[in-house]
């Protein structure tokens, strides 16, 4: 990198940051000139237009443009249903959406369970916050770097060598044989999943956490003297209390699952059966030179969120309702 | 309780306090073995990070002849991992020193952007009473969950038609700076950003009580003082937290980079580059684990400095979702 380089880039971003700062400026000199009666509908265009342009350019149109390009071959040409016809009856797309499954059914599962099971373990304990960090902090850490910490944790050599990867060593000495476990499948697509729920469970511990220190101390202490025990209180009156926090937990999680894709490509690039749809999708869009398909893989995606999306859209009318 | 502890105990008291007691020693009792059993947990979720970190420091032939746990059978530590992977300057090497710049350069414009533009959002959203209002919100609130996949083939398209020309004439104009630049990276990044930040903002500065912003009115501020002076001070909190999520989210980016970025030592983050020598140099473990420890530095500082507005950005996100 010669210094040359360096005050390019430099004067880009001082260049952005600038240009950034006088448009806000503009906006609010603006803001409160014009006259009276046409005001509301200038300041509403200043504060909201931006960010709805944007919206409109960068996520509505795009959007509605995939919708369309699903419906196209690699020419442009339209094409019908036959990109969807290739994705269920090709083996390698089948797998991919069969692994899709997996993976939005056990990640949410597992790592709400585990970050569930550990906020309750550590509640009120000494050193609560050190055990709090701990496992937060996957959070905070790149899933490329995740993939690499992990692969490193998979590495195999042959049994004739000493490992170095963690998890054959572990293998080795309870006796076994060193796994290649990133080359067959169904375990390399199980060894991804963990490394999700590695960097998830921190998520749920520290929402869940927080719930169940909500949970008012006057119905635990009514269900301990009615006589239940520590596991009953628990589940009949802890749980209840956290429910919306679960909910709220299992979606984010669920979604950021469905989206899942550098996991995947950093540790087996979706080779060995293990990709998935949002992989597959970059894949056929920007590697394979199939827009079409890319955009039908995509479109699957929404139709895979849009339960949520509709039950969180639902969730949010009422809130505003009753405000 | 313990107010009443002072006074002499008489019968019913005393019944609860033995009661009391006896709890106590059963709950030090479960303390212990839940202790146990989250020290446990614990261990399993830092060993793998543990495992990179003390990795990234030993010489390459050790760490490819023996585990990282057998250090002190096998000791020497260097340096050298780190050398190579910022500074050395042979082409062939990671050079990650710049695309750290990048990185950093990509990620404060593009947690800054977002930010201002939903706050002024959210505020439209919260004070100016407009038809539509909720319809409105409610849709910026449905986009947050549109997975990104779905934009990136046109929004790449309107890039290169759009951007790409300006971004030339721009690179004519200042040779010292190159033709790809950081620009498509920055709107993408501010454009997925915003529905999400527009949401949580809002939620926070809905709640700043009326007659504050009522009695500045009477005052005769303006929409715009108003927004300089009360919410933008009074919203500071979530402002961090939204900073710091946004911040850790495109310094950790790859889909976006890999996208919109030229892909080269000009534009490319971190990430890229990462993802890049973990796909053509799988098992060059030295190089690797130093460049991925290179990649966490900052998120960790962040993260560990921060952790207090992170997690409360992260509660407040979900408490109303």
């Amino acid at each position: 990198m010669t210094s040359l380089d360096l005050l390019g880039k430099f004067l880009q971003f001082a260049t952005g940051l600038l240009v950034f700062a006088i448009v806000v400026a503009l906006i609010l000199f603006l803001l409160d000139r014009g006259a009276k009666a046409e005001r509301t509908s200038l300041q509403l265009g200043l504060f909201l237009g931006p960010a709805l342009a944007l919206l409109g350019i960068g996520l509505i149109y795009p959007a509605i443009r995939t919708s369309f390009l699903a419906f196209t071959d690699r020419a442009g040409e339209f094409n019908g249903w036959d990109n969807f016809v290739w994705m269920f009856t090709q083996d390698q797309a089948l797998i991919t959406l069969l692994n899709t499954f997996v993976w939005i059914f056990l990640v949410p599962i597992i790592s709400t369970t585990i970050g569930l099971v550990y906020a309750v373990l550590i509640d009120k304990s000494r050193g609560e916050k050190y055990f709090k960090m701990l496992v937060f902090m996957p959070m905070a850490i790149s899933f490329v770097g995740a993939g690499i910490i992990w692969r490193f944790m998979y590495a195999y050599r042959s049994a004739n060598y000493e490992q170095y990867g963690l998890v054959n060593q572990i293998i080795v000495s309870l006796g076994g044989e060193p796994q290649q476990i990133l080359q067959s499948w169904p375990g390399n697509t199980l060894a991804l999943i963990v490394v999700m729920i590695w960097i998830q469970t921190g998520f749920a511990m520290t929402v869940l956490s927080a719930a169940i220190k909500g949970v008012p101390a006057e119905q635990l202490e009514a269900a301990e003297l009615d006589g239940a025990s520590a596991y009953q209180r628990f589940l009949q009156v802890t749980i209840p209390g956290i429910r919306s926090s679960l909910v709220v937990v299992v979606t984010t999680i669920m979604i950021a699952t469905l989206k899942i894709f550098d996991v995947v490509r950093t540790m087996t690039a979706g080779n060995f059966n293990t990709s998935v749809v949002a992989n597959e999708m970059y894949t056929q869009a920007f590697r394979a030179g199939e827009p079409g398909r890319g955009a039908a893989l995509a479109l699957i995606l929404f139709v895979m969120v849009t339960p949520i999306v509709v039950y969180n859209v639902r969730v949010l009318m009422k809130q505003r309702q009753i405000r | 309780m313990s107010q009443q502890t002072a006074a002499t105990p008489s019968g019913p008291e005393r019944i609860s306090q033995l009661a009391a007691k006896t709890t106590r020693v059963k709950t030090k009792l479960s303390t212990r073995i839940a202790t146990a059993a989250a020290l446990v947990i614990a261990t399993v979720w830092t060993i793998p990070t543990f495992g990179l970190f003390v990795s990234s420091f030993r010489e390459r032939e050790l760490i490819e002849s023996s585990g990282w746990w057998t250090l002190f059978q096998n000791p020497g530590f260097t340096l050298g991992n780190y050398q190579e992977v910022l500074l050395s300057g042979s082409s062939s090497a990671p050079q990650l020193g710049e695309y750290f710049v990048n990185s950093l350069f990509i990620a404060i414009p593009a947690t800054l952007f977002p930010l201002v533009l939903a706050a002024m959002a959210a505020y439209a959203f919260a004070w100016i009473k407009f038809k539509g209002s909720s319809a409105l919100f409610v849709m910026v609130f449905a986009l947050q969950i549109v997975p990104l996949q779905l934009a990136l083939i046109p929004l790449l398209q309107l890039t290169v038609s759009f951007l790409h020309p300006l971004m030339g004439a721009i690179g004519d104009a200042v040779p010292i700076i190159p033709d790809q630049q950081y620009l498509p990276v920055w709107i993408a990044h501010t454009i997925f950003a915003l529905p999400l930040a527009i949401f949580l903002l809002h939620n926070f500065i809905a709640e700043i009580p009326g007659e504050v912003i009522e009695a500045a009115r009477v005052d005769g501020a303006g929409h715009a003082q108003i927004f300089m002076k009360i919410v933008l001070p009074l919203a500071l909190p979530a402002l961090a937290s939204i900073a710091i999520f946004q911040f850790l989210w495109v310094w950790n980016d790859l889909l976006v980079a890999l996208v919109f970025s030229s892909g080269t030592a000009d534009t490319a983050p971190l990430t890229q580059r990462l993802a890049e020598l973990a796909g053509s140099r799988g098992q060059n473990w030295a190089r690797l684990t130093a460049g991925a420890f290179v990649s966490l530095v900052v998120p960790l500082i962040v993260f560990f400095s921060l952790q207090r507005y992170f997690v409360r950005g992260l509660l407040a996100g979900s408490a109303k979702g």
